[in-house]
């Protein structure tokens, strides 16, 4: 599954995927990286399947594509038939105070898996990670961690079933032995090709992959999931996380474990265009969860990437451009309703809708979006964070 | 006699809504006031207190050099050529407790105004903020559109945006567009015992000021999610804390209720029938269901929160 690094470097004239850097000439193309990462598309009857099994509506992330790929999906939901639960892990690299729109996606579709499937959730805050990659200090990278956790808990995890772990806090014990139990599997040259190390990069770098490895697995949270060493793992995650999971894997059957399942989402486009992901470092390339209504309105007026024409008389006559048109796209992320959705790209595209009501509209949306979040954080106070990140039991976790 | 300035101000500053006030001598008119804070950063409005043929009134709220055509927002409005006329002057202080020369949106805040239609400029939207009386005229609030939104849905009121230099032909075949925002019943004048009522307490008026039916087919073409929510959620301001049962429940309550008051209305009761219910009981669900969610999750996450802590901090039982 794993190409070699020389396959590597052709590809990368192409497009870039990787869990530090997203580029391409270009649109990114989803298919060729399914193809080459090896996952599995998401298919309209695994959506309808997961529906049945939650007896709700399936997240609006499922129905429009968002969360488009996945491996071994089918097993969890197979399982989950059979009355075997499963828990959820994901994360987040604490690089900066500021989280955009682009960072909720995943933490909200695993709420809603939280919700629809009832299962535990463990949050790894990879502050350690950003120390090492972004230079930050011990101290900085830990108290980023604790801020972006007030933003993770917004979103409205429940403290009764979430677990939320911060490296440099809980590295050791159980974890640590899994970590060490996942290193010998995995040689030098292997991490390597996986993640294009060069003898320039630094110790810390190479010896990081087990620490994100690790959570995959029950026995590293012996607080939670003693005597349930049986228990499967699903993984959200944007698709550029893969290679540290197929990295995982390939380790899991050696270690006498399931592998983890993922369900992976595509990149959440910059307002500029779809050209790469959204940069926490660009200001105007994103939509912050401190934007105020505003903000938002100056951002997506002036920065929106607009696929229609140039003058409104040529609108009308050919439509807009819905394949490069970001807010339309936007729209496809967080307007709930199918049917409006539907109407505005038929107009749209037509021609029959001018880009100042889609922009409108979508800055309505995200103006409530951001405001609810806005005081769902408000309400998360140091003591929650504190409660969120115990090491305490979880005994309703599968309630 | 209704709301006070202070209580207007303190009011705004609850839902946390971004304001600047400045005081001034008593002024009747925009020319005497734009002496005063016409040099300040922030546009000046005209507001023009109207009343038509069926004794309804409307508050009409425009930049201060926006060309209002009565004839024609008359026309727009359905109520032929002639049928808006400007209010006396009785009405003002009946129905709006506002003085001579200090109409302004604040004043729907009353009891008293809650048939009243107000029509805003739709120019005030690319002004970074506006001037207007909050209910009396020793004072000009300088106020964004947003906020004022905010305001206006936390009494219960959608705000109506309209473009007032347009002049849209109306006829058999195009019916008048802004016919929708035409209050549904006749104004009851308050009687004495009403107006005691209302103003006791801020709580109080916010409930009774939602006993109205919003009247506004407009929202009915509007995705109705996005103003129900718009309301909602400025009225969310009044409890910041999550860890007061009552505060929430008064939050939930306010909520439905505003929803089921907002849908049981003359047109829906006409073409439901019977099954109003179950289109209302629909309302509610589709429109509160993911809020009601996150407030109890975070009911449920503060609640915990305090429990934990308590329970770290423990001491041990002393022997």
């Amino acid at each position: 599954m794993d190409k070699n690094s020389s396959d590597e470097n052709q590809e990368q004239k192409e497009q870039v995927v990787n869990p530090w850097e997203v580029s391409a000439k270009g649109k990114i193309d989803y298919e060729k990286l399914i193809e080459k990462f090896g996952c599995q598309r998401l298919d309209p009857s695994i959506i309808d399947r997961v529906a049945r099994l939650t007896g709700r509506p399936p997240h609006v992330f499922l129905r429009r594509g968002v969360f488009f790929a996945h491996r071994d999906f089918h097993e969890i939901l197979d399982a989950y038939e059979r009355g075997e639960k499963f828990y959820l892990y994901t994360g987040r690299g604490p690089s900066s105070e500021a989280l955009h729109l682009g960072h909720l996606v995943p933490f909200m579709f695993t709420k809603y898996l939280q919700d629809a499937f009832k299962v535990p959730l463990v949050i790894q805050l990879t502050d350690d990670e950003k120390c090492m990659w972004k230079n930050l200090t011990v101290e900085e990278s830990q108290r980023l961690a604790r801020e972006n956790a007030k933003d993770i808990i917004a979103c409205g995890f429940d403290i009764s079933k979430t677990f939320i772990f911060s490296d440099f806090d809980y590295v050791g014990g159980s974890f640590y032995k899994n970590m060490v139990k996942i290193a010998k599997c995995v040689t030098y040259n292997k991490v390597v090709g996986i993640f294009g190390f060069t003898g320039e990069d630094h110790i810390g770098k190479v010896s990081f992959p087990p620490v994100q490895a690790a959570p995959s697995f029950p026995s590293s949270f012996p607080h939670l999931f003693t005597g349930k060493d049986n228990l499967r793992c699903l993984i959200p995650c944007a698709i550029d996380q893969d290679p540290y999971f197929r990295m995982t894997r390939d380790v899991a059957p050696r270690l006498g474990y399931h592998k983890p399942a993922l369900i992976e989402s595509l990149f959440f486009p910059a307002l500029q265009g779809e050209t790469g992901k959204m940069s926490a470092s660009d200001p105007n390339s994103a939509i912050y969860v401190t934007d105020s209504g505003k903000d938002i309105k100056n951002k997506i007026n002036k920065y929106a990437f607009s696929g229609g024409q140039d003058s409104v008389e040529n609108h009308r006559k050919y439509g807009a451009n819905l394949e490069v048109d970001i807010p339309v796209k936007y729209l496809g992320f967080f307007l709930e309703d199918d049917a409006e959705l539907e109407h505005i790209r038929t107009e749209y595209g037509a021609g029959r809708m001018l880009t100042g009501e889609v922009k409108k509209r979508l800055t309505e949306i995200l103006t409530e979006m951001v405001e609810r979040h806005r005081r769902a954080r408000a309400a998360v106070t140091d003591e929650m964070v504190d409660a969120f990140m115990a090491v305490r039991p979880l005994p309703n976790m599968f309630d | 006699m209704g709301y006070a300035k202070e209580q207007l101000l303190a009011r705004l500053q609850e839902l946390q809504i971004d304001f600047a006030q400045y005081e001034h001598p008593v002024v009747l008119t925009v020319e005497a006031q734009a002496k005063y804070v016409g040099h300040m950063k922030g546009a000046l409005s005209k507001n023009l207190f109207l009343k038509d043929k069926k004794h309804r009134f409307y508050i009409v709220s425009a930049l201060a050099d926006m060309k209002v055509d009565l004839k024609v927002l008359s026309q727009r409005l359905g109520l032929g050529k002639g049928g808006l006329r400007m209010a006396p002057e009785e009405a003002l202080g009946e129905i709006l407790k506002v003085p001579l020369g200090c109409v302004t949106p604040f004043a729907l805040v009353n009891d008293s105004a809650r048939h009243v239609c107000l029509l805003l400029d739709q120019g005030f939207k690319s002004q970074e903020c506006c001037f207007f009386h909050p209910l009396s005229n020793d004072m000009s609030v300088a106020i964004n559109f947003r906020d004022l939104d905010k305001f206006l849905n936390s009494i219960g009121k959608t705000p109506a945006y309209v473009d007032l230099e347009a002049n849209p032909p109306v006829g058999k075949d195009q019916p008048p567009d802004l016919a929708g925002l035409v209050p549904s019943d006749a104004v009851v004048l308050p009687d004495p015992s009403e107006k005691i009522a209302s103003s006791q307490g801020l709580e109080k008026n916010h409930i009774s000021v939602n006993n109205k039916p919003t009247a506004t087919a407009a929202k009915a073409v509007k995705p109705s999610n996005a103003s129900q929510k718009e309301r909602s959620d400025s009225a969310v301001n009044l409890s910041s804390s999550f860890g007061d049962p009552e505060k929430l429940v008064e939050e939930i309550l306010e909520k439905t209720t505003s929803i089921v008051l907002s849908e049981v209305k003359e047109e829906n009761m006409e073409k439901y029938q019977e099954q109003l219910g179950t289109m209302v009981s629909n309302s509610i669900r589709k429109q509160l269901s993911l809020e009601l969610k996150s407030i109890l999750s975070m009911f449920k996450n503060t609640s915990y929160t305090e429990g934990f802590y308590a329970g770290t901090h423990r001491q041990p039982k002393r022997m």
